[in-house]
């Protein structure tokens, strides 16, 4: 807390501020580690107080002030995060741009905020900002951290982050009393000033820039970090875009208000070596990453010898059985521990190990639905694994799940001091500390999103479960209605459907019609192992999904989903009655999913309106033709008979209970 | 942060000036038995140019940079590296005196990673006794700290970092071709030669690569000589560009000139159909 001026003795309220404490309390501790030339370097709190104090005013001779806005681009580098507290320092505010974002993005971005200097990492960045420097006004500098390359470059407006310092350095050299005027300007800060624009990644048109007060930012921060109990002695990796919210909330914000230390990797590519060496207490990751660690190790567990394997598969199962809840110390029998503490010494621990997961006391992912299998995977083998729901709005945090209160399918309770309300639409609406002040001038959109008693729409629909946790179903535009009234959640069924390993895509519909119905991709690589393993020939996927074997292990599929559907009371009506295979991929080249793999809802209600009909009129198979385009740009057409296949709905639960009583 | 590899660390300055005359090749006759490798070649190369050698298949391209490089002695001619004449000379000779190369066809340790790989290219600097350096102790361990950090200087330079510990059998093909010019660059050259560097790769590989081969000129300011057969990546690159046929010179000078000679059009380069 400031210790001089009229603020002394008062908690921060500004990230400078805890910067200012934490080289006072932790001057000796390790805040920063980068991997450079094969070596961690690691800077402590004072060391990285000197680095920060010494851009800073160096940015301040080269006369930024309040209010300038500071673009800053590139991987995650121990510089670019100094430029952050160096920019607030002076009330600037710094404007984080994704680092692969195209010229044209960047600039739009660059534009829209008005940046009048930004701090890249290398001459890629320098190049790109260079291609479009002339239609930005406002920009008069670039700074750069990596000088390769860029030694013939035009210098006029073009500085090394080192020279900054040392620009810097000289003006406290030269004026005795700099170093204290900086630190007392920062004191001084009530934290009423902009902390930072965050951009968000713009997946439905132009990005917009969500503007974040200061001392808004530090309450949810300090809130979270009090939640997750993190202290000075947890470590990161922040591998994540620096751009991000989640980013810059969960290693920059929680990182200066906790004081934990956080490791920045060598490279983009090195980040699970780093991941092993560094061993975080704290790690964030979008499902998909999850998914793909979970399938590297069972590829890996294919090739290794029988006996290995049978070691593995055999305490596997005993870490499903009991795994979780030795994790959330519920009671277990006494055999039970043994076995898992053997396989703990035998498996787990090895794996964990070779993940980098071994130190770790919490773990986050988000993003989108993770499958309970996957979710109780990770967790069986002991890792703290969680999940939360954020937006860039609130400044991450919505809500999160407690420790020992998991269910796998909800995303756990609001967050300290958040308030969290359904609208009469289903919207989850939501009110934080974090919670921004309005997009970068973009009234209109700010409007929007406020509710008249200033709660946050977040666009998701949700319920609240038996337990009171928060459960998202899907976009909000998405959900509808069946002609009978029950809720038609299509992203939630999908969902239910993709979290089989042999399901690839699936498309609900339903909404406005009398029952809900499916259309599936198999996964031909996980379908195609099955075939071979039972001696199934085929000879293309069309031929794979038309196999009656391939329709009677969807039919199961489908049957399972449906017996989940049937326990929860609000979507027990909208059982899955009729579904098809398609005969082709569904494929973003044509149209049908966008380049994120998310599936084109309209495009694919028109595209194959033929079959929906099908789906709805009660025959038992259609002939379609398609028209495909292949990868060069060629167009063909596939033409198939799609079978149709009729469900059973079971009893919703209620219904259920009362017949076996 | 990013002290990447300062010229000055370099090997011992030899005096003579950027622009200055490196290599001289005189009058260079080879042949195996009967058959005429190269005949009667004089070029030379000057300190800190790219310099190409093209020409068709079979035109004694490889021949001249084994003869560079004292695998194959010429049967006539001298050869003037670094002001000190030559006519029979062993590998190991010219690789001591800062003559580096990368080959046609990968010549690495595939079972060994590609630090491993790369510290061999260090190898001949080692100071330290084959025993010191078997005990690891006193020089030779502060030795091998020293040029592991060189290494490591390379490594990032090359950005592989994230296969420093993979051995190199396992990585691609436009990976080897990176980690070997590596292992030149290791042995810190005064002439780095390479034999087709893009060969075999597509294009965004061969971009990387002639990224690269312009990074090592300007930057350590390292002499290149290279032989390839893509013509939009030779004159792009090379300041003055060679051409042979047959083992005869046919064209020497700028890009330019070369494209314009009419000789090395008729052999090589043939006609334009604009």
């Amino acid at each position: 807390m400031p210790s001089t001026g009229s603020n002394a003795g008062r908690e921060p309220v500004t990230f400078p501020q805890y910067l200012l404490l934490n080289a006072k309390r932790f001057a000796n501790r390790t805040a920063t580690r980068h991997k450079d030339l094969g070596i961690w370097q690691s800077w402590t709190w004072k060391q990285q107080y000197e680095e920060i104090r010494a851009f800073s005013v160096g940015l301040q001779e080269m006369g930024v002030g309040e209010g300038d806005k500071i673009a800053i681009a590139g991987t995650n580098r121990p510089r670019l995060y100094w430029t952050f507290c160096a920019v607030q320092a002076l009330k600037a505010i710094p404007v984080p741009v994704y680092a692969d974002a195209v010229a044209e993005e960047m600039a739009y971005v660059l534009n829209h905020a008005g940046v009048r200097l930004a701090v890249v990492q290398d001459q890629e960045q320098v190049d790109k900002i260079l291609s479009f420097s002339d239609e930005i006004s406002s920009l008069k500098d670039i700074i750069y951290d990596e000088p390769r390359g860029l030694r013939d470059y035009d210098h006029t407006h073009l500085k090394s982050f080192a020279d900054v310092q040392d620009i810097g350095k000289a003006a406290m050299e030269a004026d005795a009393g700099r170093v204290q005027a900086w630190e007392d300007a920062i004191n001084a800060s009530d934290g009423e000033e902009v902390s930072v624009f965050l951009y968000t990644s713009g997946t439905t048109g132009r990005s917009k820039g969500v503007v974040l007060k200061a001392h808004t930012s530090v309450k949810a921060a300090c809130d979270t970090a009090g939640f997750d109990n993190l202290t000075e002695n947890d470590n990161v990796l922040a591998y994540l875009p620096l751009a991000w919210a989640g980013d810059h909330y969960l290693n920059y914000a929680q990182g200066y208000v906790s004081a934990l230390c956080m490791a920045c990797p060598e490279s983009p590519e090195t980040v699970a070596h780093d991941l092993r060496e560094i061993g975080p207490t704290f790690y964030f990751a979008p499902p998909r990453v999850f998914e793909q660690l979970l399938t590297s190790v069972m590829i890996r567990m294919e090739d290794a010898g029988a006996i290995k394997k049978r070691i593995f598969h055999h305490f596997l199962g005993v870490a499903k059985k009991h795994g979780e809840a030795i994790l959330e110390g519920r009671s277990v029998p006494l055999g039970a521990r043994l076995s898992y503490w053997l396989g703990d010494k035998l498996v787990f621990g090895p794996l964990k190990n070779t993940l980098g997961f071994s130190n770790i006391r919490t773990a986050y992912t988000a993003g989108e639905a993770i499958g309970p299998d996957l979710f109780s995977f990770f967790r069986a083998l002991g890792i703290n694994l969680k999940q939360l729901y954020g937006q860039t709005e609130a400044f991450l945090y919505v809500t999160a799940q407690k420790d020992g209160e998991i269910h796998p399918e909800t995303v756990g309770k609001a967050v300290p001091d958040v308030e969290i309300r359904i609208s009469d639409e289903g919207e989850v609406l939501f009110k934080s500390p974090g919670m921004f002040v309005e997009y970068y001038a973009d009234e209109q959109k700010t409007k929007e999103t406020f509710t008249e008693d200033g709660f946050i729409k977040t666009g998701d629909a949700g319920i609240f479960d038996a337990h009171g946790d928060l459960k998202i179903i899907d976009r909000a535009k998405d959900v509808g209605k069946l002609k009978n009234g029950s809720l038609f959640a299509p992203k939630y069924i999908e969902n239910k459907l993709k979290f089989f390993p042999n399901v690839k895509e699936a498309v609900a519909f339903g909404d406005q019609r009398d029952m809900c119905t499916v259309m599936m991709n198999i996964d031909l690589a996980a379908v195609g192992n099955w075939a071979e393993r039972n001696n199934i020939s085929y000879a293309s996927y069309q031929e794979l999904a038309g196999l009656p074997e391939v329709y009677e292990m969807m039919r199961e599929h489908v049957d399972q989903v449906n017996r989940d559907l049937a326990g929860e009371e609000l979507m027990a009506g909208s059982q899955i009655t009729r579904f098809l295979v398609l005969h082709k991929e569904l494929d973003a080249d044509d149209g049908e999913l966008t380049r994120t793999q998310k599936v084109r809802r309209s495009f694919i209600a028109d595209r194959y309106a033929p079959l929906i009909e099908a789906l709805y009129d009660g025959s038992s198979e259609k002939f379609v033709e398609t028209e495909v385009t292949f990868e060069d740009g060629r167009k063909g057409s596939i033409s198939a008979t799609v079978k149709i296949m009729d469900m059973e709905t079971q009893p919703a639960a209620g219904a259920r209970q009362e017949a076996a009583e | 942060m990013n002290q990447h590899i300062d010229p000055g660390t370099l090997r011992a300055d030899d005096g003579i000036e950027r622009g200055g005359m490196l290599l001289h090749v005189d009058n260079i006759s080879l042949s195996f038995g009967g058959v005429k490798a190269i005949t009667d070649v004089s070029f030379d190369v000057k300190k800190g140019e790219i310099r190409a050698i093209i020409g068709p298949n079979g035109a004694g391209k490889t021949s001249m940079l084994n003869v560079i490089n004292g695998f194959y002695h010429p049967q006539e001619g001298t050869i003037t590296f670094r002001g000190e004449k030559r006519r029979r000379m062993r590998p190991h000779r010219a690789a001591s005196q800062g003559i580096a190369r990368t080959f046609q066809n990968i010549a690495l340790f595939k079972g060994m990673t590609t630090l491993d790989n790369i510290m061999t290219g260090r190898m001949t600097l080692m100071k330290s006794s084959m025993l010191s350096q078997a005990m690891w102790w006193g020089p030779a361990h502060r030795e091998e700290i020293a040029h592991r950090e060189t290494v490591e200087k390379i490594i990032d330079f090359l950005e592989i970092e994230h296969i420093r510990k993979t051995p190199v059998g396992r990585l691609p093909y436009g990976l080897q071709k990176r980690v070997e010019l590596g292992r030149a660059l290791a042995a810190d050259p005064a002439l780095l030669l390479l034999d087709e560097p893009m060969a075999g790769m597509n294009l965004e590989e061969k971009e990387d690569m002639s990224r690269f081969v312009l990074d090592v000129n300007q930057q350590f300011g390292t002499t290149i000589a290279l032989i390839e057969h893509d013509m939009g990546v030779v004159m792009d690159l090379s300041d003055r560009v060679v051409v042979l046929d047959y083992g005869r010179k046919i064209g020497d000078g700028t890009p330019d000139e070369v494209r314009n000679n009419q000789a090395v059009i008729d052999a090589y380069l043939g006609v334009s159909h604009e």
